[in-house]
């Protein structure tokens, strides 16, 4: 039997009848939300990574106390990634009489590979504006270009050669900023950038020189991931990887952030499509089970039935989520277009893992929710062909739904990302369905029992849902469920944003200072007062060196991992404060405490810092600084907002302990554009400061934070429009029973007025239901979400009940009435003869 | 080995006197608010091949659930029904399917025709269910010969009662079944048109040797059959 064809001809015809285009539109929105989705998300992440590492000046960066070997560029670029390298180290830089110590950039051509190396001009009597330009290149030999400081300290002006080491190097320009200026807060001011081939002729390499090698390695992002990979157990002691994520843990969290909603935001639309294509499949079998009865009738097996609407889903399946997929190709292209000119990046292409991913959706949507039924149309009884009142025995079986939210949880922990992320929202949605179900079904008995003698529409529009408990309950169901989403999105949406901008508000600190000698503080707040620039909070820090952890000396070997090392190596930042900072949160142990002995001195650790050196709660560490020895034992460990851009640090202890041991303080202030010519009066008063400038840091992060803004709310519009559909499907779904029924309530004399307002009594209810269904998941589930995902705190706010039920009621009145305005106005005769 | 036979395996086989149709003690019993309702009660009966059957009887005396278990739509509560020598209830329901498709063809009050279907696609369904190719010609040749020629793309919402019965004539006698099974054809028609459908129906059961079992209401109908069987609720009488 030629069932292929026999089914793709009733594939045609029903989509000629018109049958199809409801199930046809929602798997088409589905699809294409999704792709459109993956592919624009799939693209900005990569826009915002390639963005934020132009902070590194490449895409990863390999440092090293030692020369870079060769090999590990000549691999890269043999793998098709474009490298540089460069040298680092300080130096006096001087100029006559005048000399100062600088931080000197020796590079190759090809630096920056990712971002801009920015130069001015220098002011001058008739241009009192700088003017800022794009650096072409990289110094010739013979010539720097240096900071502004340089120029200052040194009084050089364009052209005069100044001292590097044993050579004599031409100031041709002026550096803006170098897009590498700020990674790990190394950047000491002032700065001097040459040319790597006057290296040798400064005679400042030397054994025993502190000089920090860099490789700059950039390109597409599967070969750096395959070099990442290539170099990891190819490093030597000394040698590190270094990506932006590790070099600036607030951008990391920035990206994760955006890219875990953009997947959520996807997700959303997933759930509301799929609650679509549910409504939409019920009406199909509806619709098909006289046929099917006529079938079987007419001497069709079950199995003939089932491989004919298999092939007929198959194909209805791949022909709709192809649709969907170009759809996605075309918008996501509009969209990247419109993104583009809005905030003038190239987004690089998308991979074409979006499309996979969008086609599997579709087919998974459409056979997770169309099998189940189907496995019981086939069971339709023939004897149906003669009385009609023979349903399906399981039309609404739970298992059919079931398999389908089965299939959608395996979709979900695929597209989530996390096992755990996608059982969450899952089961979220499950348990929401299961109380929907409930509660709906103890109200709509209630409306049973409080049947009104009266025959206004109230009570025409009530016996409407009694008569119809179960389509009603679906439809409320299906409707609460994807408004839910919507409402989830839109919450979580302002919160994430919301929080975000409190993060960073505009006036977020962005210049820290270090090195704040005790008889400074004073000053330093006189001089902030005469600029009206707000006092910040000063900080105590002590350096010191980590000798003992446990009364067993600290040896550099027990450090495999180089991070560790490093931070061994170094000094430590100690602080004291008696208050836990608004940014910090305890997980383990506890701040301190009143009854605290004192011989036991207490300690508090950042969380990572522990785990990165193997500490944990009560361990004894011992210090040497400056004035002696002490130890302290590890009380409590804290989380630290890095986002933030407070000052912050890895160990702090109680007030006293420390007294009287050396220390310097540091801050951090909010330096508007219009005043940076007074860090210029500042370093001059207070010429031992260090001053860090994240400024270029904090515009990165705003920028990407409005790009990702941007964004969601595209995202946020097709599940939008996933939410339409869904409204459509739903009133469709008891489309053909108005229908019969307003025929025959027209015959028997109802005026259309009358059959309306019972209607809108009908949807309004529904209405009102799917609402409150939907605010109350909506709430629960933001606030998990905003919890365990997303990490912010999310209160729920009365007015989303208010507007849930508000906006639904309005909603699937007014789409009710517009959808059934069609079946009111033709002739009962021409309905009847259907 | 030795074997029982019964009366009927002693009766010579001789094609006319094989009964094409043969129902014993046919009772349908329905559970209905916890109380045990027959709805018809044994029924015995034989139609032999080329027979054309009235099925009459008040509405609700059980004329289509017989109907029903005589075709294996149904399946009794007790009892045994023949169908061209094959006992049907030992089938199972897709193996049932399968003889309603080779054996028999159905007329229904309510037409039944597929609204998504054109005309002529409503009669090629059982020729391509049974997996035959020349399906469309067969059907074309179909509606023709019950003078829907002009009509063959239409679907069934744009024709009349009356041609949507044709239509269904032309579906039930497409696969040349041996039996026709049809609940109440004129039903829903009006006098005129029920006497032309009637009539098409009769001639063509004619020309095709088919063997009818017709539900009806009509007088004049149920008297153009060869025998009429009455029903009173459930029970056959004579
Ligand atoms: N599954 C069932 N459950 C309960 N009652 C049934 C069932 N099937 C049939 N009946 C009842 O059995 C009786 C006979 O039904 P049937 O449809 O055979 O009547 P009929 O003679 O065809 O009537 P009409 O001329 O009105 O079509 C009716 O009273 C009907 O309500
Ligand atoms: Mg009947």
């Amino acid at each position: 039997m030629n069932m292929i064809r026999l089914s793709l001809r009733m594939l045609l015809r029903d989509w000629r009848a018109g049958e199809l285009y409801i199930l046809t539109l929602a798997l088409v929105i589905a699809v294409s939300s999704v792709a459109t989705v993956s592919f624009f998300s799939d693209r900005v992440q990569k826009a915002l990574v390639l963005e934020s590492n132009q902070l590194l000046g490449g895409d990863l960066l390999i440092t090293s106390d030692n020369p870079v070997p060769p090999s590990y560029a000549e691999h890269a670029n043999q793998i098709g990634l474009r490298t540089t390298h460069l040298a680092k180290f300080p130096s006096m830089v001087s100029f006559g009489d005048n000399s100062l110590l600088t931080s000197i950039k020796a590079v190759a051509p090809g630096y920056p590979l990712r971002g801009e190396l920015k130069l001015t001009n220098p002011p001058t009597e008739e241009n009192v504006a700088q003017s800022v330009r794009i650096a072409q290149g990289i110094p010739k030999p013979g010539t720097v270009w240096v900071g502004e400081k340089v120029i200052d300290a040194l009084k050089v002006t364009l052209g005069d050669k100044v001292e590097v080491g044993a050579a004599e190097l031409t100031v041709v320009s002026i550096v803006e900023s170098e897009p590498d200026h700020s990674v790990g807060f190394v950047s000491m001011n002032p700065r001097l950038l040459m040319n790597e081939k006057d290296l040798a002729a400064t005679r400042l390499i030397q054994p025993g020189s502190r000089i920090s090698y860099q490789l700059l390695v950039a390109g597409e992002e599967p070969q750096v991931k395959e070099f990442r990979y290539w170099i990891k157990d190819r490093l030597s002691p000394g040698e590190r990887v270094v990506s932006i994520q590790e070099a600036r843990p607030e951008i990391r969290s920035a990206l994760d952030r955006a890219g875990k909603f953009l997947n959520l935001a996807a997700l959303a639309s997933v759930v509301v499509a799929a609650a679509a294509i549910a409504l939409a499949i019920r009406r199909f079998i509806q619709r098909h089970l006289d046929g099917c009865a006529v079938m079987r009738c007419l001497g069709a097996t079950e199995s003939d039935l089932l491989r004919l609407y298999s092939y007929y889903f198959i194909v209805l399946g791949l022909v709709a989520s192809l649709s969907g997929c170009v759809l996605a190709v075309l918008t996501q292209e509009f969209l990247s277009y419109w993104l583009e000119e809005l905030i003038g990046v190239t987004l690089p292409l998308p991979s074409s893992l979006p499309a996979i991913q969008g086609m599997l959706t579709g087919m998974v949507l459409l056979l997770g929710f169309a099998l189940p039924p189907l496995l019981n149309l086939r069971q339709v009884p023939a004897l149906r062909v003669i009385r009609r009142d023979l349903e399906l025995v399981n039309m609404h079986s739970l298992a059919g739904y079931g398999f389908g939210v089965g299939i959608l949880s395996i979709l979900f922990i695929w597209k989530a990302g996390s096992f755990k992320l996608g059982i969450m929202i899952m089961l979220g949605f499950l348990l929401a369905v299961i109380f929907f179900g409930l509660f709906g079904w103890l109200l709509i008995r209630l409306f049973l029992l409080t049947r009104s003698p009266g025959s206004g529409p109230w009570s025409y529009g009530l016996a409407n849902i009694r008569r119809r408990a179960i389509p009603s309950l679906v439809q409320a169901t299906a409707l609460g469920l994807g408004l839910m989403a919507l409402l989830t999105l839109t919450l979580t949406r302002n919160d994430l944003l919301q929080d975000w901008q409190a993060r960073l508000p505009e006036n977020a600190p962005n210049r820290f200072l270090v090195n704040v000698q005790p008889d400074q503080q004073e000053k330093l707040m006189v001089f902030f007062d005469g600029y009206a620039i707000p006092r910040p909070k000063v900080f105590p820090m002590v350096r010191g060196r980590l000798l003992k952890i446990n009364d067993r000396a600290v040896s550099l070997e027990d450090y495999p991992d180089p991070r560790a090392k490093q931070l061994i190596n170094r000094e430590f930042n100690l602080s004291w404060t008696d208050t836990l900072q608004a940014d910090n949160e305890i997980v383990a142990g506890h701040w301190w405490r009143e009854e605290a002995v004192s011989s036991e001195h207490e300690l508090s650790m950042e969380e990572g810092f522990a785990e990165t050196l193997g500490l944990k709660l009560g361990d004894r560490l011992s210090f040497y600084t400056g004035g002696g020895s002490f130890s302290a034992t590890i009380t409590s460990l804290r989380t630290v907002d890095w986002d933030t851009f407070h000052v912050n640090f890895f160990a702090v202890v109680r007030p006293g302990l420390l007294d009287n041991y050396p220390a310097s303080y540091i801050t951090s202030f909010y330096l508007p554009p219009d005043k940076i010519h007074i860090m210029q009066e500042l370093t001059r008063i207070f010429p031992n400061f260090l001053v860090i400038d994240v400024a270029s840091v904090i515009e990165r992060v705003q920028s990407m934070i409005g790009q990702v803004t941007h964004a969601i709310e595209f995202v946020f519009l097709f599940t939008l429009l996933a939410g339409f559909a869904v409204m459509y499907a739903a009133i469709a779904s008891t489309q053909d029973e108005r229908i019969y029924e307003a025929a025959i309530f027209r015959t028997l004399g109802a005026k259309k007025q009358q059959l309306a307002r019972a209607w809108a009594v009908e949807f309004a209810v529904l209405g009102a239901l799917a609402g409150s269904f939907a605010a109350a998941g909506a709430s629960v589930l933001g606030y998990l979400i905003g919890k365990y995902a997303l990490h912010i705190t999310y209160s729920p706010s009365p007015w989303i009940g208010v507007i849930g039920i508000l906006v639904s009621v309005i909603g699937v009145t007014a789409f009710g009435l517009i959808g059934t305005r069609v079946t009111l106005s033709q002739p009962p005769l021409q309905v009847l003869r259907k | 080995m030795a074997r029982k036979l019964t009366v009927e395996q002693l009766i010579p086989v001789n094609g006319n006197d094989q009964p094409i149709i043969q129902a014993s003690n046919l009772t349908r019993e329905v559970e209905t608010g916890g109380e045990r309702l027959t709805i018809l009660q044994d029924i015995n009966l034989q139609v032999s091949a080329g027979e054309s059957i009235a099925v009459v009887g008040a509405s609700g005396s059980g004329k289509s659930t017989l109907l029903g278990l005589l075709a294996g739509l149904d399946v009794p509560t007790r009892g045994t029904v023949f169908l061209d020598g094959e006992d049907i209830f030992k089938l199972d329901e897709d193996e049932r399917a399968s003889l309603r498709g080779r054996l028999l063809g159905f007329m229904f009050q309510s037409f039944q025709l597929l609204p998504s279907l054109t005309a002529l696609e409503n009669v090629m369904l059982p020729l391509e269910l049974s997996g035959a190719d020349n399906a469309r010609d067969v059907a074309h040749n179909w509606l023709a010969r019950v003078g829907l020629e002009k009509r063959v793309r239409h679907y069934p919402r744009q024709l009349s009662g009356g041609e949507q019965q044709r239509v269904a004539i032309a579906r039930a006698f497409v696969t040349h079944p041996k039996m026709l099974f049809a609940d109440e054809p004129t039903g829903n028609l009006d006098a005129t048109t029920g006497a032309q459908i009637i009539d098409l129906m009769f001639q063509i059961n004619r020309e095709q040797g088919t063997t009818l079992v017709l539900v009806t209401h009509d007088k004049s109908l149920s008297a153009r059959c060869s025998r009429v069987i009455e029903l009173v609720a459930g029970r056959a009488v004579d």
